[in-house]
Formats: structure tokens, sequence, C-alpha cells
């Protein structure tokens, strides 16, 4: 039992049919939240081919995420960044059985459509890709296929629900191989939850629609996250993780799986290391298991980390004023 | 004896089945508990678990790296009653193919002698809720959450069909072991649960 509230009546996403003179109801927010649940304690890993794709199967990922590039070599290449190849994803769907996902550009509500209709699993509106629209999101309602968002704090991370996203996951910083803004940003969402729960348990509702305000969302949604103690919908960690123990960090700080980007195919053990991670965000509590992981990894193949405060370009920053 | 029951922590929606069989325990006041089970030491402390929804290659080759799967499979032989839902249901099979790649390898538990197709209804926009029964157990109506689920196409002969939605099979049971293809743990109805929660009382006492 669950409290999967949250559900927009009449949204244009949800299509009441009949299944062989049966009634049923599909892209509800119990499907597309649902759907992401089935994914706790897992590893996405973002590929580019079939190649990589059956590597991460093979180590265990839970889905695969395509793009066109990864989120290291966007940020080397420059340009404008956009969804990948459908025949790429439609090559991958037909290759593998776990889940596909696949990004599409903030605010492109046709790029999105476009991979709907493809009918990839999930769809990522995505800060590694070049923004579409800086203010304005997808209202993702009105998609069938479940949609993930990145945030950097709660205020984003609930913008994005109220707008219809069915998963959450840090924004951290893509592409750097560097895990640090993806534990500051699990950890503010973490800090921000714990003071509008006890703002609720102490019954203050002046303050609470004060957050509301501060958040630039609704007073509704402010108590019902405030009641739960947690994201109404899963949270996962994203942005820079590039080794098994950067993995069983963010578990321990309560994370609820694991989005691996440039992280394992841009390192020189791609194979071992996506077994490594997969290995570490299962057992992350078991610290013999996350030694054994990291065993497993060479840190002379690892990605070249990238020091945030250098970066010309902070992915992070897109989309999140709107 | 206080009853002991699990849920099996390796991947997937854990907590959601835990507070379902809570619940579950609390409706038919029962003196019992719930835990979340990975090591293999932890599983055989219980008296009957569930294989909660998730991936199942995912749930299978960890389970089969951490020696869960092992003890899993001599424990359910020997009679622990167990509830596969979804990914659960998928690792009790004796074969598996999934509805586009065809045949596939991957670790199972090998108990149930099922012909199980994976991905049967569709990939995740086909995913869908519908009232269906489970009559045979007492559950007249049930609203069933199907996510990228798998359905069974044939049965042996010590398998009972419980389910079926638009002629495929969705439920089934042997004996101790129940295989849903649906995900009673994303409803608040708890009859589900409680059915398992009851028989496992009743093969323990």
């Amino acid at each position: 039992m669950l409290p999967l509230s949250g559900e927009r009546i009449n949204a244009k996403g949800i299509i009441s049919e009949k299944l062989d003179s049966v009634d049923t109801l599909r892209g509800s927010s119990t499907l597309k939240r649902g759907f992401a649940h089935m994914q706790k304690n897992g590893v996405v890993m973002d590929v580019t081919n079939v190649e990589q794709a059956l590597i991460a199967q093979e180590a265990g990922a839970v889905s695969v995420m395509v793009l066109d590039k990864l989120p290291s070599e966007v940020r080397k290449a420059g340009g404008v960044a956009r969804t990948a190849s459908i025949k790429i994803i439609e090559e991958i769907m037909d290759s593998v059985t776990i889940p596909v996902m696949a990004k599409c550009r903030i605010g492109h509500v046709s790029e999105a459509l476009v991979l709907q209709e493809t009918d990839v699993d999930m769809i990522d509106e995505s800060e590694v890709l070049t923004p579409a629209d800086e203010l304005r999101h997808i209202w993702k309602w009105d998609f069938t296929t479940p949609v993930v968002n990145g945030a950097r704090s709660l205020a984003e991370a609930l913008r994005r629900v109220e707008e219809g996203a069915s998963m959450i996951r840090t924004k951290g910083e893509p592409g750097t191989g560097n895990v640090a803004e993806a534990i500051t940003h699990i950890k503010k969402v973490n800090d921000e939850l714990r003071t509008i729960k006890s703002i609720y348990d102490s019954g203050d509702n002046q303050d609470l629609v004060r957050i509301a305000r501060e958040f630039k969302v609704s007073y509704d949604i402010v108590e019902q996250t405030a009641k739960l103690g947690r994201l109404p919908v899963v949270n996962f960690a994203a942005g820079g993780i590039a080794t098994p123990a950067d993995a069983a960090y963010l578990m321990s700080l309560g994370c609820d799986g694991i989005f691996v980007g440039s992280g394992i195919f841009n390192a020189d053990d791609a194979q071992e290391r996506a077994n490594a991670i997969v290995l570490a965000t299962t057992f992350w509590n078991e610290s013999d298991k996350v030694k054994e992981a990291q065993k497993m990894i060479d840190e002379r193949q690892s990605i070249h980390g990238l020091d945030v405060k250098t970066l010309e370009l902070r992915m992070q920053d897109r989309g999140g004023l709107a | 004896m206080s009853l002991n029951l699990g849920v099996l922590s390796i991947q997937g929606d854990v907590n959601e089945n835990i507070l379902s069989i809570k619940a579950a325990i609390d409706a038919l006041d029962i003196d019992g508990t719930v835990t979340s089970v990975r090591t293999p030491d932890e599983i055989s402390k219980v008296d009957g678990l569930v294989i909660p929804g998730g991936e199942s290659t995912t749930i299978g080759q960890l389970s089969l790296f951490n020696g869960a799967l092992k003890i899993l499979k001599e424990k359910i032989e020997q009679g622990m009653p167990v509830l596969g839902i979804c990914a659960g249901m998928i690792l009790l099979s004796k074969t598996v193919k999934d509805k586009v790649v065809g045949k596939i390898d991957q670790p199972l538990l090998n108990i149930l002698d099922i012909k199980l197709e994976r991905n049967s209804f569709g990939r995740q926009r086909e995913s869908f809720e519908s009232d269906i029964s489970l009559n045979s157990i007492g559950i007249p109506t049930f609203n069933g959450v199907f996510i990228r689920a798998p359905s069974i196409s044939d049965v042996g002969s010590d398998v009972e069909i419980l389910s079926k939605f638009n002629g495929k099979i969705i439920a089934v049971k042997k004996n101790n072991v129940i295989g849903v293809a649906f995900h009673p743990e994303l409803t608040s109805d708890i009859s589900l649960h409680k059915y398992f929660v009851n028989l496992t009382n009743t093969l323990k006492n």
C-alpha cells in the first residue's frame, strides 16, 4: 500500500479504452509513478549504441538511457545537443529486455511526443541537452509515457512534480565525473524536507504557505510532501557518478537509485565498472561488498574528472529558474 | 509463535510490499512482523516471503551473486510460502521468453512449470489498470495494475490458474507458491496480501 496521490483528473495522458471489450486505463499516475517504483534500488545507465546497452543489461542495469553522445562528449563537442536518433533508440529497444529511456530537450514538447510515439518506457526532460525553452518545462500530464526531471532543490523538484513528472533525479553536474554537485543537491533536498516536515508537524500553516510561495508551487503539494516527509515520487541520484563508492554514498543519503552518465562508458574499464556500480548500489549498506565492488575497478581507468569551479558550461543551471 | 514475514530486498518496490504486508497483519490481527531480507542468513529465518516487482534480470543476477537464489530455491521447495509479483513471478518460472527479443537466458528459480512471456502486453505506454477477479481464492474483484507485465500462455498439470485477462493467464498457484503478473502493492487493496499472510500462518501452525 502506497500513497501514490497527486492524480490529475482528466489529464490528457490518461486513456480509457476497451481492450477486447474489457475496460482499461492507461497513463494514470499509478502506472506512471509505479513504473519508477519498479526501478528502485537500481542503476540506469546512459548508452549510445546496442553494444553498450547489452553490456548494461548484462551488468544488471534496471534500464538504459539512450543519448546521441554521453554527457562528457556533449560538453566537449559544444553546439546544440538534441534527442538521439530514433533508429538507434529502436535498435536498442529490439535488443534488450529491460526498459529503454531516452532524453529530450527541456520544454521541447514535440521531441517528447516523438519519443512517446517511439514507445520508449520513460522520457528524461534533461539539462544535458540544450534547452528549447528556458522558461517553460513540458506539461507532462499530457503524456501517457512517464517523464523524469532533474532538480537541485526541493522547490525545483516540486515544480516539476506539479507539471506532471513521475520521477525526480538530482541534476548534479553531468559529464564531469565529479559527484560533489549530486551530493550537494540531495543533501539540500533532504534538509528542506526535514524543514517542511517539522513545520507541518508543528501545525504552522502560516509558515507552510510562506514556503509554498517561496518555492513557487501550490500549498497543496507542499502540505502533501511535508506530511509524507519525502518527495511524492521516486527520487534518484544523477550527475557525475563515476565509481562504486560514489553510488554507495548517494544511496546512503536516501536516494532511491542511481543514474550513471559518462562514468561507465567513458571509463576504460566499462564492463567491470558497470558490474561494480550495480553491486555497490544494491549492497550499499554492506561495506565488505562495496569494497569488493570498488576493487573491481581501476582508478587509472576512471573518467578524467572536472573541477566544477572551472566549468564554462554549468548544465545544472539550465531550466533551473523556471 | 510469532509469524516472521520477509520481502526480498535486492531491487524493486520493497517498501510498498512491506507496507501492504504490515497492513494485512494488522487487519488480520495476527502476531507477526515483516522485514526486508537480503542475505542468505536473513532469508533462512522467514516463514514466508514476497519477491517484489522490479527488473527480473537485475534481481536474478544479484541474488545469484550473494547466494540468496540458492537458499530461496531450497526453502521454497521445502514448503516456504512465497508470493512472486511481476518480476517475482518471472523468477519463480522455469523458462522465459521476451515478446520482442525472444528466448532469453537469465537466472531463475525454476519452481513453477509455466510458459511465461515477458513484456507480454507491450512496453510502458501499454501498461494498464483493469478490474480482474481471483474468485478461487475468495477475491471477486481486484484493481489489477499491470506495468510492463508478463503473462503465462500455458501451465503444467500441477499449477492452478487463479486468474485470466483477455485469455492470458495472469495469476497462478502451486501449493505454497503464488505468482501474479500485476502489482497489488501499488493499490490500497490489501486482500491479496491478506490471503498470503493467512496462507503462511496456516502452513506454519
